[in-house]
């Protein structure tokens, strides 16, 4: 027919009623059915992440449960500029993709976004700060926070290399693996609760192909073991101090 | 119970899963009162199970609950419901699946296909009755018990058989197996091993259906979907939130309900708070139907009606055929759960015993006519067995494809070639 489908979950909280549809049913059409079928490249949108006040449902992070779904891709932008260029990518990709927008930005981020069409391409890493010290691997919002403590560790000398992974899943290990040759650490952050997080994927890999090379391991600066907190909600987040005090600790391992 | 006396009786009667009400049918309950809601051992779910049919059983009238549905006469005015041809065309999709079922549970025995196999046995006219009504664009969507839905469907013994094989000359090219059965050709869209799963996938099928017809303008799209289903999925979320979105977006999709009383070793009765699962569809707005899914021919007349009503655009039905599997649930249940006077009861109504007696009652066709196709059946599954024997096996890099819509499944690589041709890529991840 030609017309693509694209999905609205209103919050990515509640995203797991449809869970079951989507990694039992739209991941997996092409595979079994013998590419006979396949669920015509169904974009699924929701907002995740915090937002100071969200809460336990209105502020979670579930990309983890997706990234170990084989045949559905994540994609995560930063920014508005990103965010159309990723978008307009994932709904003409042919493969069904989650796309999580961190809602933070929603009314915060002021940026120039182009007005004709463009894409950006799937499956590549941004390295948007170059360094030499450490890599920084993020996405979404947190990338924001993770500017500022890069920011602030220059002025203790320390020169960091910022990548954005842009897309989870599939994601791009070549840019990352390139980044942490260079630097010889690495340091992972994310909103989503630390264990079994993405960033443990990330981190397991990296050792695995750059194990030589490493100075220092891998840190990850993550969420609380906790449901999303209300009013600790402070406590629980992957702060701008909580990373400068990790990038401090990893370079002088 | 029938609806209306059902209705006035629900404030009156104390809630008991053995209720005494006066309008069951025929001898009075031999099971003691159970001491608990819970039915315990094995041996009161028999007695209660065998008393409870009569209740359930309806004495062959179809009961509409909705005035929408016409009312339908008793079994007695059969007669000139079928040509010659139909009849033929009925006796050999039924006698096709059947011999198919059981040549698969030789097969497997003998270890020539492996995993969960779900055998038919016994439902033979759901199938017949409501397929053989359909056209080549309309869709099926059917359960983990879905041979004889793919066989009546149209897509080739062999190639179902194949499937179960394994090998690459299956419906799916091997990759799926007995839960799995697709064909594009003959829209078939599958197979679902979990209940419930595919009533969502169906009730897309109807919805893109009538996006045709109404926002793309193809006036003649009248394609309808129908999603079968079992009496355990009846209680499953998705299967209530489809029929609300059907029945609120009128959408040409009909519901069969396959209600074998089993659902694997849960008896409906057991775990349903209203067993009488046609009486749900008027909740929602559509039309709810019971029919006698013994009797082809019955079916038949229903599924007339309901795939009527979906084609002109008048909406969903919900159609609850009373069948039973001779078989245990899949070939490793040694179905030792249900009670033997239960099997016997239904063995006596076997469809395909019912229809060849119809066809010569009624010198619609002769003996010699029916063992013909009773002959020509066997070669056709016999056929279809050496044809999977002798196909290849997938080669093992089958595996890795369209796991996206690229068909080496990962991705291309900058050096142009597929990721998964990559020596390195055997190192097993999910490379970019």
């Amino acid at each position: 027919m030609g017309n693509r489908a694209i999905a609205e979950i209103q919050f990515a909280d509640y995203i797991y009623p449809a869970f079951d549809q989507i990694v039992n049913e739209a991941a997996k059409f092409r595979y079994r059915s013998g590419n006979q079928f396949n669920c015509g490249g169904l974009t699924i949108r929701a907002p995740y992440g915090a937002v100071g006040h969200g809460g336990h449902y209105h502020s979670q992070s579930p990309e983890a449960f997706f990234c170990h779904v084989p045949g559905i891709k994540v994609v995560i932008p930063r920014s508005p500029r990103q965010a159309k260029g990723l978008l307009l990518s994932c709904i003409r990709d042919p493969n069904p993709v989650v796309f999580f927008e961190p809602k933070w930005l929603y009314r915060l981020a002021v940026e120039e976004v182009p007005e004709h069409d463009y894409m950006l391409p799937l499956s590549e890493a941004e390295v948007i700060r170059q360094g030499s010290d450490i890599t920084l691997v993020g996405w979404g919002a947190q990338l924001s926070v993770m500017e500022q403590a890069c920011n602030e560790a220059e002025k203790d000398g320390i020169s960091c290399e910022l990548i954005d992974l842009k897309t989870l899943l599939p994601w791009d290990k070549e840019t990352v693996e390139a980044s942490v040759r260079k630097t010889g650490r690495v340091l992972i952050s994310h909103e989503a609760p630390v264990t079994g997080g993405f960033g443990a994927e990330i981190s397991a890999s990296i050792v695995e192909r750059c194990f030589l090379r490493l100075e220092a391991p891998v840190a990850r600066v993550c969420g609380l073991d906790t449901p999303f907190p209300l009013v600790f909600e402070p406590f629980y987040m992957p702060t701008k101090n909580k990373i400068l005090d990790a990038i401090k600790a990893t370079v002088n391992y | 119970m029938n609806s209306a006396s059902c209705a006035a009786k629900i404030s009156t009667q104390p809630f008991s899963l053995n209720p005494t009400s006066p309008t069951s049918h025929d001898r009075p309950l031999v099971s003691p009162k159970p001491t608990s809601l819970f039915l315990g051992s094995t041996r009161k779910l028999r007695l209660s199970s065998s008393s409870k049919l009569n209740l359930h059983r309806r004495s062959g009238t179809v009961v509409a609950v909705s005035d929408v549905v016409k009312q339908k006469k008793s079994k007695s005015t059969h007669s000139l419901l079928i040509t010659k041809e139909e009849g033929l065309e009925l006796y050999e999709d039924m006698i096709l699946g059947r011999a198919f079922e059981d040549m698969c549970a030789q097969m497997y025995y003998r270890g020539k296909m492996f995993g969960f196999v779900h055998l038919y046995n016994g439902q033979e006219a759901v199938s017949t009755g409501f397929i053989k009504l359909l056209k080549q664009q309309d869709s099926v969507v059917s359960t983990y018990r879905d041979h004889v839905h793919a066989l009546s469907k149209g897509v080739p013994a062999r190639a179902v058989m194949s499937e179960l094989f394994g090998k690459t000359t299956g419906c799916c090219r091997g990759q799926g197996g007995s839960m799995h059965m697709f064909s594009r050709e003959h829209n078939l869209l599958g197979g679902f091993a979990f209940i419930g799963e595919g009533i969502p996938v169906a009730t897309g099928a109807a919805f893109t259906s009538k996006y045709k017809r109404e926002v793309l303008k193809e006036a003649d799209c009248d394609h309808v979907t129908l999603a079968f289903f079992g009496d355990g999925t009846c209680n499953n979320g998705q299967f209530f939130e489809c029929l609300n979105m059907a029945a609120l977006w009128k959408l040409p999709i009909v519901f069969v309900v396959e209600n074998n009383l089993w659902a694997i070793g849960m008896s409906h009765l057991r775990a349903t708070s209203d067993p009488q699962i046609y009486k749900k569809g008027p909740a929602f707005g559509m039309p709810g139907i019971h029919v006698d899914g013994m009797d082809v021919l019955k079916v038949r007349e229903v599924a007339k009606d309901a795939i009527g009503r979906a084609r002109r655009g008048e909406g969903p039905t919900l159609v609850e055929c009373e069948t039973y599997r001779f078989r245990g649930h899949s070939l490793a249940d040694p179905d030792e759960l249900r009670d033997p006077a239960e099997k016997a009861h239904y063995a006596a109504r076997d469809p395909i015993t019912a229809l060849k007696k119809y066809l010569i009652e009624n010198s619609l066709a002769s003996e010699a006519d029916l063992k013909a196709i009773d002959k020509k059946i066997d070669e056709v599954v016999e056929d279809a067995v050496e044809f999977a024997d002798e196909s290849p096996v997938p080669s093992q890099s089958q595996l890795l494809e369209n796991v996206f819509a690229d068909p080496k499944g990962f991705g291309i690589g900058p050096d142009g070639r597929y990721r998964c041709e990559d020596p390195k890529f055997t190192e097993g991840t999910a490379h970019v």
